[in-house]
């Protein structure tokens, strides 16, 4: 009988836990900006291209200053 | 002259400049394009195409940073060698804009970091003061063609906190919704059954303290509202809704207490919840957009002012004093009334009037703020402050202390009043038959009805269905500040029309030349003379001669606001006024042209004639059925006779009017209980647009700037303003429709409530179902009636 109290106080608990974490988020200002991140997190994938475009371009500029 | 693009910015390419295989328009996009491939920043061309902007020149503009005083106002947070400051960029569009911007760090290493919030258009970058300055990186941003928008909004701006409360009380409202829900979800069944019988006092009681903090915080605003409303003696919906929340809290309590029944804590908190979702659909906002500029977000923070020991230094515009001489550069706007000292001035009005033509000014003449000097650098003596000039006077007066019209009565309070009286009156029959017939069930019934009469669905109606046109007119270009506008917008009697900017155009004119036919060798001649001036006609010229030889004349001389001296094969050119270029020409019609001669024989002229937007006509014509039209000008009567020619004749048209007389010319309109709506452009219509019921500010672009205003419309969409008018009047009806609908649930629920039958399992039925019915209706209702403004869109690309 004592398990109902016990798994109404757990859920109970859980379900508390994720409110806090929305108050902590919306108080942090996640909710402020709904776009910027959405096209943020597609950038990653451009800064390692970049990043190898970087090693190129200095290999150019290096056979660029010899042939110079 | 090939009609290639520009790799940065986009715009067509009259000047071709080379770099890397690339083509660019001018040296200014070149250069951001080599700054970028030097710190491998490339993949901003690869993200979008042509997402660039051409850097303007700064020379100097941004000297005003160096002042310690003003950076501190500016900057967000500072701390050691530490800054954090936030600035709005009007050209933030696309993710090459976000990329690029949050990979500043790349391109100087004392940036630490920099967000971008798109919405918006504002970055946040922190930087290390050490050898950086907020100077020098607003230099940086503008040299890659992000400038910074700083203004004297900015300063001494206090930071506001964002309200964030809607969200936390839709997070307590809902989170308290689905607990309650699944707690009373046992009891729907009315089983008896040994288990739950056990739980039944622990599961209520559970749910009663969930329903706490949804009475006591998610739904304040609804006892606040309905107490404002009852000590102002108006019956508003919020009434009939507190009532209802404190009805459905009170009776459940006392259920649970006595153990009657379950209680009712479901629909209450359901009841909120929805509530708090139809107040958030409604409060879609654009954020990088503002209703409620004044003159300080035109005006620039600092000027150069020139002491008394003749040396310049920058100064506060709210510290400029009568007196003080003042340097205005190239581009940058008078901030107070003033007389000019330097020899000619040719100013840009365009901020005020709508009217892109260039004004010249000589020495000893008054100039008025507002204006931009446009050519060489000007000195002025001030002769007001910033607050007394003749242009930011306006907003001391009255209209732009109030912030809402008090005659304006929305459709929503017109019915709650009815509602109110009628849900009471039945209550109280059913309390007073029960007490007759069967006294136990009396105060069942009495609170049955206050609980099922509870306005949820009238009350979603209106948020759902303003709120959706809102955001369908606001992908189309036409941006309203809430929906209460819509309503408004449904109630009109009258259009009024600026003239200048408004029904025509300041981007294209038609240029016509009449005079002796020019040769071949003279069109070159000319080509080339205004290719190599800056003035904005000579710009215009430019564009309209068809392509010649590129050569350069042997001399070139510009005298500021008179003409161009330019001569080729032993022949002089003079292009400009009527005045500079010859003697004996009179300069009778009113229209903006530029002269020529050729070794002292006059040639002809170039006539720019006004250009009026696509679909003036139609929607006059259109309009002019159901509204009284009236054309209100700041200019002379020298359009009226085209005027009068184009538009029905019923228009009325005043001219010569002065942005006061504008304002009270329509107050004259309102004193005759008409509702009046402003269609206007410039500063100058700020007073009258602030004054009607509805102000409406066109904008070539609305990302720039533009007066205080009820909605801002792109004006690519001026000629649809008709079909928008008519759907914001079947909004209204659909809204009414939808009320009829909602009656007809409490009809049903009120049968069950005043034969005392009313079950908590049927109102956590119906209440949902009402409300989610209506949703699903004016929404689809909205997207239909919306059709018209969609389909055009489509047709327009195709």
């Amino acid at each position: 009988m004592n398990v109902i109290y016990g798994l109404l106080a757990i859920s109970i608990l859980v379900a508390l836990v994720f409110f806090g974490l929305f108050i902590f988020s919306v108080k942090k200002g996640q909710f402020d900006d709904d776009y910027t991140p959405s096209v943020r997190m597609l950038f990653d994938d451009e800064l390692v291209k970049d990043d190898d475009a970087k090693v190129k371009d200095k290999e150019n500029s290096n056979n660029q200053q010899k042939q110079s | 002259m090939s009609k290639d693009k520009c790799f940065h910015c986009g715009d067509d390419c009259s000047i071709e400049v080379y770099h890397d295989d690339k083509v660019f328009c001018c040296n200014g996009c070149k250069t951001v394009f080599e700054i970028f491939s030097e710190n491998d920043l490339t993949c901003y061309y690869d993200l979008e195409q042509n997402p660039g902007a051409t850097p303007n020149e700064i020379n100097g503009k941004f000297d005003y940073l160096e002042k310690e005083d003003i950076v501190n106002k500016l900057i967000d947070f500072q701390e050691d060698s530490t800054e954090i400051v936030t600035l709005y960029i009007p050209h933030i569009h696309c993710s090459s804009c976000i990329w690029v911007l949050e990979n500043l760090h790349k391109l100087n290493k004392h940036v630490v970091s920099s967000q971008v919030d798109f919405p918006k258009k504002k970055v946040t970058v922190t930087y290390n003061t050490e050898e950086f300055s907020l100077k020098s990186l607003v230099e940086l941003m503008s040299r890659i063609g992000y400038e910074p928008y700083i203004s004297l909004e900015n300063y001494g701006q206090a930071k506001q906190s964002l309200d964030r409360s809607l969200v936390y009380k839709i997070g307590v409202a809902g989170f308290a919704f689905g607990n309650v829900m699944f707690l009373s979800f046992p009891e729907y069944f009315e089983v008896t059954e040994y288990w739950l019988e056990q739980y039944k006092p622990v599961f209520r009681w559970l749910m009663f303290f969930f329903s706490l903090p949804v009475v006591f915080y998610a739904g304040q605003d609804y006892f606040k509202s309905a107490i404002k409303g009852l000590r102002s003696k108006i019956l508003n919906i919020d009434i009939p809704i507190a009532l209802g929340i404190t009805v459905l809290f009170l009776r459940s309590t006392v259920d649970i207490l006595f153990n009657l029944g379950s209680g009712f804590f479901d629909s209450l908190t359901g009841l909120v919840f929805f509530l708090l979702l139809g107040k958030i659909v409604q409060q879609k906002t654009y954020k990088f957009m503002s209703f409620e500029r004044d003159y300080k977000s035109y005006f620039p923070i600092a000027v150069t002012k020139i002491n008394s020991e003749g040396k310049e230094e920058n100064t506060q515009v709210y510290e400029i004093e009568r007196g003080d001489r003042l340097l205005i550069r190239n581009q940058e706007l008078l901030p107070v009334d003033g007389v000019l000292m330097s020899v000619s001035a040719e100013i840009d009005y365009s901020f005020v009037t709508g009217e892109a033509k260039l004004v010249k000014k000589v020495s000893g003449d008054k100039v008025y703020a507002g204006g931009k000097q446009s050519g060489s650098a000007v000195e002025i003596v001030a002769e007001k402050s910033v607050e007394q000039s003749y242009l930011t006077q306006l907003w001391s007066n009255d209209v732009f202390q109030k912030d809402y019209n008090p005659k304006f009565q929305s459709l929503i309070d017109k019915i709650s009043k009815k509602f109110t009286v009628a849900v009471l009156s039945i209550a109280f029959s059913g309390l007073f038959f029960w007490l007759f017939y069967d006294a136990s069930l009396a105060l069942n019934v009495f609170t049955a009805v206050l609980i099922i009469a509870c306005p949820c669905a009238i009350a979603l109606a209106t948020p759902f269905a303003m709120g959706n046109l809102l955001r369908i007119f606001g992908k189309n270009g036409f941006y309203l500040k809430n929906t209460n506008v819509l309503e408004q917008m449904a109630d009109l009697d009258v259009f009024v029309f600026d003239k200048t900017g408004t029904l025509t155009t300041n981007k294209k004119s038609d240029i016509s030349y009449s005079g002796l036919t020019l040769s071949e060798d003279d069109k070159m001649v000319l080509k080339n003379s205004f290719r190599n001036s800056n003035h904005p006609l000579s710009r215009e010229l430019y564009s309209f001669l068809s392509s010649q030889n590129i050569q350069d004349s042997e001399s070139f001389e510009e005298h500021l606001g008179e003409g161009i001296i330019s001569s080729y094969n032993d022949h002089t050119y003079k292009l400009g006024s009527a005045k500079f270029v010859s003697d004996h020409v009179e300069d009778a019609s009113l229209s903006t042209a530029v002269h020529i001669s050729k070794d002292e024989t006059y040639l002809g002229k170039f006539e720019f004639d006004t250009v009026y937007r696509k679909g003036v006509e139609p929607l006059f014509e259109s309009l002019d059925s159901y509204y009284k039209l009236i054309i209100l000008s700041g200019d002379n009567e020298g359009e009226k006779p085209v005027l009068t020619k184009m538009l029905p004749k019923t228009t009325q048209m005043f001219f010569n009017q002065k942005p006061d007389s504008k304002m009270h010319l329509i107050e004259k309109i309102q004193s005759e209980n008409k509702s009046v709506a402003m269609v206007g452009d410039g500063l100058n219509d700020a007073g009258a647009l602030k004054q009607a019921d509805i102000g409406i500010a066109i904008s070539e672009d609305v990302n720039v700037f533009s007066p205080a205003c009820d909605a801002i419309m792109d004006a690519s969409e001026f000629y649809k303003l008709d079909k928008y008018v008519s759907i914001t009047k079947k909004g209204i009806k659909i809204i009414k429709l939808s009320f009829a609908f909602s009656f007809l649930y409490n009809v049903i629920g009120l049968y069950f409530a005043l034969t005392g039958q009313l079950q908590p399992v049927i109102a956590a039925i119906l209440m949902p179902l009402s409300s989610i019915s209506i949703v699903i209706f004016t929404t689809l209702a909205t997207q239909y009636i919306s059709k018209p403004i969609l389909n055009e869109k489509l047709s327009k690309h195709d």
